[in-house]
Order: structure tokens, then sequence, then C-alpha cells
């Protein structure tokens, strides 16, 4: 029986790895198998994944976890303008900063819950963003964004430090006599992270933290976060601290939103304010509740459809559906492109509430346990059925 | 030997005085029962115990040590566990794992970081935890989702949850509260058998049925103050008792 959920484990584990590697191959004929695409997913997935270790595990909803995606886009831009274009370092030190990011502000809010821990994340997120407009400028470069520059001249001046968002170091890269032309782009030891090496760099450490957020599901510790979950009462009356938990859940999941923070800079080296508004952290809530809060799969599974549907949906204008409806007699034909035109382009967000509302009703477990349902509906047909409860 | 004392504690409520100067000693190995009508401040009593509500003023020791001031994990940790007037389980997670994480918190203590191992690794907590579920009688429920157990089943997992931390004080707040006769009389059986585990036990009970079945010792709590303390066959004379539930709030 032990050995069971543990074999169980790794066949998940084994065909997730497997979905995610041939994703480009896979998802060509729906016309999502280019890398820019497949990379978001990836990284909106690992984003989710952490998400969900607080949320789906814990039930204390963050509204803020935009700010921790914000640091890490920063923090990685920051490696490499100083020192590298590696994408490693880079990577390391957003999951430091995010992680020291999160104590603090985990800290704070997790002496409440409920609602209230919810609305000072989300204060915490939007104080972080007006603070990256105003006042934090000379490290966010506010408006304009973090950018990766050309090197600094060699005679530069002593104020040098002043000029640091406009012109690069690159201490690292220059001390070990990488030759640049123009702007350079990131790079894993020399192999430039763009196109498929560059999700392909994603996809590995999406992996990895799918690997190890099913550990920590699966552990001591995992069970006492649902246990929180389920009873937070109980669980202090049993002897248990919640706090310390409920701060290292808190930390553990700001680390993955780090990570895909700077993989999102890894991609674009360019790091903007508006990545820690609360739509953002919003959005992340979307994909949870969508494909499954609670499950592995599912805000993996969730980050795709918004992503995916996304890019699919505002791309469409007027001419595409014309096309589409082009069977339809004219005037019938007209009222149809003209209902369908506030669901796609920038009405997109349109489709995903409708979505959203269909699913938190019909599924309120999100997609995952709708798929669940269906296979269970035809195993009940056959005499004997196992009991099914998938936790994957 | 007392194992739980409390002296002189005082709470009020705005103008209501919960607890007037409540006197009370629990002595080591007893079943002791605090009884009296609607109001009494039976459960008031019970929640300065736990750390749930501090004492205006008054003094608790457990075992020469002073609970005021405790968190509840920490008075747990000491050595009390309690059950509740209305069952509190962890409803969403199997009856197993409801009662392998109150082994784990006795194990590993009131935080310990262990995101890596399978639970499934530490077999000396399922298997504990599987005896207690025979002795129980839940057995085969060990796999069930716990909001599916009746009334009666949650009151008996909640026993097994505390019983496997072998605590040395188990506080019970009304233990049969809307049981039906037979639900009630199954828990007074279940708890004369861990009765011979030599756990000491401070029970509040409204059903004296209950209270004549298991106590050893009995206090009669009426408006805030202690007014009898004795044995069972002392308090059912008690001519102060009587008129504290015919003459106060009749039931």
């Amino acid at each position: 029986m032990l050995g069971k959920s543990a074999r169980a484990d790794w066949i998940l584990l084994i065909v997730f790895s497997v979905l995610v590697l041939t994703a480009p191959i896979t998802l060509t004929p729906i016309g999502a198998g280019y890398p820019d695409l497949l990379q978001k997913f990836a990284i909106y997935g690992i984003f989710a994944i952490g998400f969900n270790i607080l949320f789906g595990l814990t039930g204390y909803l963050s509204f803020g976890h935009a700010a921790f995606l914000g640091v890490g886009s920063y923090s990685a831009v920051w490696m490499f303008k100083l020192f590298t274009m590696n994408a490693i370092p880079a990577v390391m030190f957003s999951l430091l900063m995010a992680g020291l990011f999160a104590l603090l502000i985990g800290y704070v809010s997790l002496r409440r819950s409920g609602i209230y821990f919810s609305i000072i994340t989300l204060a915490f997120a939007q104080m972080s963003y007006n603070l990256a407009y105003s006042v934090l400028s000379p490290i966010t470069n506010g408006e304009t964004g973090l950018q990766v520059r050309q090197l600094a001249p060699a005679d530069r001046g002593p104020d040098y430090v002043l000029k640091l968002v406009d012109e690069d170091l690159r201490w690292v890269d220059q001390a070990f006599g990488v030759v640049e032309e123009g702007i350079p782009i990131t790079n894993l030891f020399g192999l430039k992270m763009s196109g498929y090496p560059g999700f392909y760099f994603s996809a590995v450490l999406l992996i990895l933290a799918f690997y190890i957020a099913m550990r920590i599901t699966r552990s001591n510790f995992g069970m006492m976060l649902k246990a929180i979950k389920s009873n937070q009462n109980r669980l202090q009356y049993t002897g248990v601290n919640t706090r310390p938990y409920l701060l290292a859940a808190f930390v553990i999941s700001g680390m993955y939103a780090g990570l895909a923070g700077s993989l999102l800079a890894v991609t674009d080296p360019l790091a903007g304010a508006e990545r820690m508004q609360w739509t953002a952290s919003g959005e992340v809530v979307l994909m949870t509740i969508l494909g499954g809060a609670g499950t592995l799969v599912g805000p993996v599974l969730g980050g795709m459809i918004i992503k995916g549907l996304g890019s699919l949906f505002s791309s469409y204008n007027e001419n595409i559906l014309n096309q589409f409806f082009s069977f339809l007699p004219e005037p019938v034909r007209e009222v149809a492109v003209g209902i369908s035109a506030l669901f796609v382009g920038e009405g997109w967000e349109l489709t995903l509430g409708l979505m959203f509302m269909i699913i938190v009703i019909f599924v309120p477990g999100g997609i995952l346990q709708g798929f669940t349902n269906i296979i269970r509906m035809f195993r009940r047909k056959k005499p004997n059925p196992a009991p099914a409860k998938s936790e994957a | 030997m007392a194992i739980l004392e409390v002296s002189d504690i005082n709470k009020r409520f705005g103008g209501l005085k919960a607890l007037d100067k409540v006197e009370l000693s629990v002595e080591e190995g007893t079943v002791h029962a605090i009884i009296g009508p609607n109001g009494a401040g039976k459960s008031t009593l019970l929640n300065c115990f736990v750390g749930r509500l501090a004492p205006d003023s008054g003094t608790v020791t457990f075992k020469g040590k002073s609970l005021l001031g405790l968190q509840p994990h920490e008075i747990n940790q000491a050595g009390v566990s309690r059950v509740f007037q209305t069952p509190e389980i962890f409803e969403d997670l199997s009856v197993l794992d409801n009662v392998m994480i109150p082994a784990f918190a006795k194990a590993d203590g009131a935080f310990k970081f262990n995101a890596w191992h399978r639970i499934s690794r530490r077999a000396e907590v399922r298997d504990e935890a599987s005896d207690l579920l025979e002795e129980v009688g839940l057995a085969d429920q060990s796999k069930m989702i716990c909001s599916a157990l009746s009334r009666g089943d949650k009151r008996r997992l909640e026993l097994a949850m505390c019983l496997i931390q072998h605590p040395k004080l188990l506080l019970l707040d009304e233990p049969t509260a809307g049981m039906s006769r037979a639900d009630t009389n199954n828990t007074i059986d279940l708890l004369k058998k861990i009765g011979e585990r030599g756990i000491t036990k401070v029970i509040i009970e409204h059903d004296m049925h209950v209270v004549f079945s298991l106590a050893t010792t009995i206090s009669v709590l009426a408006q805030g103050t202690v007014i009898a303390e004795g044995k069972p066959e002392d308090i059912k004379g008690d001519p102060r008792v009587q008129e504290a539930y015919l003459g106060g709030v009749h039931q």
C-alpha cells in the first residue's frame, strides 16, 4: 500500500515531464507550439504551482503574490547588469531576494487570517508597485522599466554609480573577456536563452518545481498545512504552532513566484513595475482556482489555459471573425460578428470572466476535478468500481 | 497529589461575573466532573485551563507550572488534551490522517520543518494510529473522509486524537452533548475503557447519567462559584445541589 502511492507519484512525475518536454511537438497542431508561448506556459506554471502551496494547501488566499514576481524580475535584471548575462546567478539571486521579501511580508500579514490576510497582502503588493514607480526609481528605473543596456564606457567617471540604470558593468563577463556587440541576450554558459533552448531551460525548472511541490504535498509538513486549512483551531489545541508552518509555506511560495519572475527576465531582460500590479496577483488566483486548487497538476493546467486562450483570443479581430462566420447570410453574420467581437481582442478578459464563473459554479473543484468526475462517471458503469480518490 | 490546581479564579464579562473565586483541585488519576446548571460558568472555567480565555485574576497550575499566558499549543505540549463540545476534527482529511496529525505533533513538537520525506516512511506512527482506531471502533472507516462520519463517530475520533498523544490530563467538554441515548452509552463505555489507562480526566457534563457512571469526584458550580465538592454519593444527597438544579434553571 505504501509503495503503491509512492509509485503512483513517480508515474505522475514521469508523465508530467514527458508532456512538458514534448510540448513543442504535441502543442503544434493547436497552434501553441512556438517557444515564446511555451515558455510563458512553463513560467506561469511555476508561479501557479508555488501559489498553490500557500493557497491550495493552507487555504490562505494571498492577493499580493505578483510583488514577489516583480522582485524576482528586478533582482535578475540587476544580476545581468552588474555581473553576468548567465541565467544561473540571476535565478539564484532572485530566489534569495524573493524569499527575504516574502519572509518580511509574510511575518506581518500572517498575524491575520481570512479576508484580512488577503487585504494586507494586497496592500503590500500595491505598495511595492507604487514604490517601484516613485521613490525606488533609482533601483527600478520607474516607468521606463529596468533593462539590460550597453556597457559603460571604459573612462567612466566617479559618478558611474548614478548611471547604473543606463550603463551596465557586467564585471564577471568583462573579467572573462566576453565581447559584446550591441545589447547582449541571456545565456546558460554560452548557450543563448532564446527560442527553444530558452523554453527548455524554463521547462526543466518547471519539472523541478513540480517535483519539489509534490514532495512537500506528501510530507509531514504538507499534511500540517492541509490540517491548517481544515481546522486551524483544532491543530493549535493539538500542540502545533501554526504560525511558523504558515510562514514557511508563504516563503516557499514567494520563492516560486521569484523564480517565475527571474525566468520572465531571462526570456526578456526587462523588468517593469506593472508586473507587480494587483491584476497580476489576481491572475494567478484565477489560474489556480480554474485548474484546481490543492491539486498538483491543476495550477499548471490553469496557467496554460489562461495564457494560451489569452494569446489566442486577443489575437482575433473582426476580419478573422468575418471569415469564421462567412457561412452565415449577411445580416445574421453582422450580428454574430458584432456580439463575438466583444469577447475577443481587447475584450478577451470578458471571456475569461465568463469561463471562470462557469467553472466555479458548475465544477468548483476546478477543471481537473471536472476530468476526474468524467472518468469516475465512466468507471461507475463497470461492476466493482475502485474508490477513486485522485489527489493528482 | 493534585495534577491541576485552580485557585481564586475570577472572570468578568462586562457586568456579568462568570467566575467568582473558583477553587478547584484535580487529583492525579481521578475522573473529576464539573457539573452545574446552564450559565454556571463551566465552559468558561475550562477555557481558562487551555489558554483560550485569560482569567482576570487567580492562578492555574498544572503539575506545579502555571498555565496562564501560555498559547493553546504550549498547553497541549505540556500534556493537556481537550475534547470540544462539538467535535473539532479535520473534516476534509481521512480518519487515519486525523489520528496521525496529533501523533506527529507529539513526536515532533510544536514545529518541525520536515518537507521532504513521505509521511508513509513513518510506519510506527501509522501503526499506532491504526491500533487506536481499532480500539475506538473506527478501524473500518480509517480511509473515509471525516465529514462523512456520524456525530457519534466524530466524537470517538476526537477521543482517539487526544489519546494518541498520551495526555497527562484529558479535558472533556460535554462529551455526550446532542447524542442519542445509544451513542451516549457507547461513549460512556468507551470512556470507561480508556479509564483503564489511568489518564486523569476533567469532564464537564449536563447529563447526570454520564456523570454518575464515570466520575470519582464531583464539583458543583453555580453562578460562578463552587458550591459543593465530594464523592458522587455525597453530591447526590446534597440539598444545596438540589436547590441549584431545581431552584435555579430548570432542566
